[in-house]
């Protein structure tokens, strides 16, 4: 602990001392253009790294009577010090930057220090307030949707003929990428003038209906929720997973027990499948909602942040690498993080628990 | 996932197995909802959630002109079927996905193969060798797990532009591999604490050292959990969008098939013949892992639900 505290202090003295040592590689390290190049660097790469993992433990264990604090150097050390540098210390930097304006906070003549008017700016604009709205939204509403469905499905297909198939079917979405189901449904949205003939499907089902076809993607505030039915169709899978398998796990007494009692069909699931798999279902909800605030790659593929559908993980790309705002930027993937804090908490309570047990 | 109860962590389609007379009544009368209605609902929700990926892979194989004149379910009337968008998406001057298609191999393997190695060493660490403030530790890493990773990239940012790695295939490795670490440490320290003290305390007193032991007594132990984490691990980069993005940016050289598809989607919006092959570029490889390593995909998602 000593030492992960010690390497932190470190590391904002040499920021604030500008001294972190500017390198000049080999060009063949950072430019590649060829495929042979790319493939040569990338085994160089993994052949190093898996020496100098050798040599570590080779070390550690050429000598039969090592301190023991060099063995948990050479098994731990590597990952504490990864973690460390790459994860802990970024995410205090970006804390400090989340109180500085556009230019990096160790720059000793351009950063500038704005206090809290980073967020003042984020809870006050109406650009930004509509960005948390939507935020809301989402992680309302994708959770839920996607554990009501994946539950109805996975009661509904439990122990029915293919039952491996249908839940394939359903699940197959979790493989794609989130940048391909987002094509996917773009063009089940697709939008054609009602004079042509229409290449998206929802739009060909109105215009079957006698109905105009729609702009599903442009008119604000409905455009959201298409934007997440793309991350329920994908999450439902998930959820019905997770839970198909809790039900499984009911014990068999319980429900001859509730059978004797006369309880049958939806008194059957109203009464003991929901409560037996509570458990589950909290894990699934809490999964989903995880997943739901980062959600980056849907919004950004469909409409870019744009026709006031961004939500805090884009509207923080936006703002980082493409407006080059660093503070506001930072200062929403705070808010980010202070949003998943108490999951955070609930996840460590819960670990706690489960040692406990074991 | 911590609270997944253990009986969860299988879901994988079981070996079909004969049951008792007993057996079958008890397991009908569990949790049916057989009716008419039950079965058309099941049957609507499995079309709903195949039919769009269905709609796209069938434009993929229609003629360019073809697409932009008609809705794709015309082609059951008027089958027709070319290569064409393929061989345009994968090897024309605009859109070159087969350089793409190669970047994202070269990032995936050392992303998927550089963090397991660490953090198997690191999971031993944390389970079987005894040191101060181990458990605080501990806590610490598994609680990295849940932070949004977006708290890191603009420091990471900076400083890979302040080394001199900026827009380097390293800057990708190495991010992939911090942002993977707290969930694989958390997982293998798990798998490693359910194996017997005993076989460790037999191999201890036959006078193996720690690297023995790994090496000997729990790494063939754990070939299911890796394989499951490695599968997880595997599309997770694969399909990652935001790391890419950030560090790789938009150049050939570096960039995944993800942020090929992206910037497609947002510059040539209505290039359906494109959209729709390079897509199906994209998924194939996740597809067939999917289709392959069910059992072991199926497990991985479940660990590694709530990766940061």
């Amino acid at each position: 602990m000593i030492l992960v505290f010690a390497g932190i202090v470190a590391l904002i003295v040499l920021s604030f001392a500008d001294a972190i040592p500017q390198i000049t590689w080999p060009s063949f390290l950072v430019d590649s253009d060829t495929n042979v190049e790319k493939f040569g660097l990338m085994f160089l790469a993994v052949g190093m790294f898996v020496a100098v993992m050798a040599v570590l433990l080779l070390l550690v264990d050429s000598r039969k009577r090592v301190p023991n604090w060099t063995v948990v150097l050479a098994f731990v050390g590597p990952a504490i010090a990864a973690l460390v540098l790459g994860l802990l210390w970024p995410m205090i930097s970006n804390l400090i930057q989340s109180f500085y304006g556009n230019s990096p906070w160790y720059d000793r003549e351009r950063g500038e220090f704005v206090g809290f008017d980073n967020y003042a700016t984020i809870f006050t604009t109406e650009s930004f307030q509509i960005v948390l709205r939507n935020t809301i939204i989402w992680v309302a509403l994708v959770p839920l949707a996607s554990v009501i469905f994946g539950l109805i499905y996975a009661v509904l297909i439990d122990r029915t003929r293919g039952e491996a198939v249908s839940k394939a079917l359903l699940f197959l979405p979790m493989a794609i990428s989130l940048v391909g189901a987002s094509i996917i449904w773009k063009f089940m949205y697709e939008f054609r003038d009602a004079s042509r003939p229409q290449i998206g499907l929802l739009n060909q089902i109105l215009v079957w209906l006698g109905l105009d076809p729609y702009q599903f993607l442009l008119n604000s505030p409905w455009n959201t929720l298409f934007l997440l039915v793309v991350l329920i169709w994908i999450q439902t899978g998930f959820a019905m997973t997770v839970l198909s398998a809790a039900i499984k796990a009911i014990p068999d007494d319980i429900i001859e027990a509730a059978r004797l009692d006369g309880v049958t069909g939806l008194g059957m699931f109203r009464y003991v499948t929901v409560p037996s798999i509570r458990p589950a279902l909290l894990v699934v909800w809490v999964t989903i909602t995880m997943t739901t605030l980062k959600v980056f790659d849907i919004v950004r593929t469909m409409t870019g942040g744009n026709f006031q559908t961004s939500v805090v993980a884009n509207e923080f790309y936006t703002q980082s690498f493409r407006q080059f705002n660093f503070g506001l930027g930072a200062a929403l993937a705070v808010i980010l993080f202070i949003l998943v804090i108490p999951i955070i908490i609930y996840q460590v309570r819960q670990l706690r628990l489960s040692e406990e047990i074991r | 996932m911590t609270t997944t109860p253990p009986t969860t962590a299988d879901t994988a389609p079981a070996q079909p197995r004969k049951l008792t007379k007993a057996e079958q009544r008890a397991a009908e009368a569990k949790t049916k909802l057989s009716s008419p209605w039950a079965t058309a609902i099941a049957i609507l929700m499995a079309i709903l959630w195949t039919v769009p990926t269905f709609g796209l892979l069938v434009t993929s194989i229609r003629p360019q002109a073809s697409i932009q004149t008609s809705g794709w379910w015309t082609w059951f009337t008027n089958p027709e079927f070319t290569l064409d968008n393929y061989d345009q998406v994968l090897f024309g001057s605009r859109t070159g996905f087969s350089t793409y298609f190669i970047n994202t191999i070269v990032i995936t393997i050392p992303a998927v193969v550089i963090p397991i190695t660490i953090a198997l060493l690191a999971a031993y660490g944390f389970a079987w060798i005894e040191f101060r403030g181990r458990d605080l530790l501990f806590v610490g890493v598994f609680a990295l797990q849940i932070v949004p990773l977006q708290v890191a990239l603009i420091p990471l940012l900076s400083i890979y532009v302040d080394i001199g790695l900026a827009g380097s295939f390293w800057t990708v490795w190495l991010s992939h591999t911090l942002f993977a670490l707290p969930l694989a440490i958390f997982l293998f320290h798990n798998f490693m604490k359910d194996i017997p003290r005993s076989l460790v305390e037999a191999a201890r007193v036959d006078g193996a050292g720690h690297v023995r032991i790994f090496f000997t007594v729990l790494m063939p132990l754990l070939v299911p959990a890796i394989a499951a984490f490695t599968v997880f691990q595997f599309l997770w980069v694969w399909n990652d969008l935001l790391v890419a993005l950030t560090f790789a940016g938009g150049t050939p050289n570096v960039a995944p098939l993800t942020v090929r598809l992206a910037e497609l989607s947002g510059s040539r919006g209505q290039d359906w013949h494109l959209l729709s092959a390079g897509a199906f570029v994209a998924l194939i490889v996740p597809l067939l892992i999917f289709l392959f390593g069910q059992r072991y995909f199926v497990r991985g998602l479940l660990a590694g639900g709530v990766k940061g």
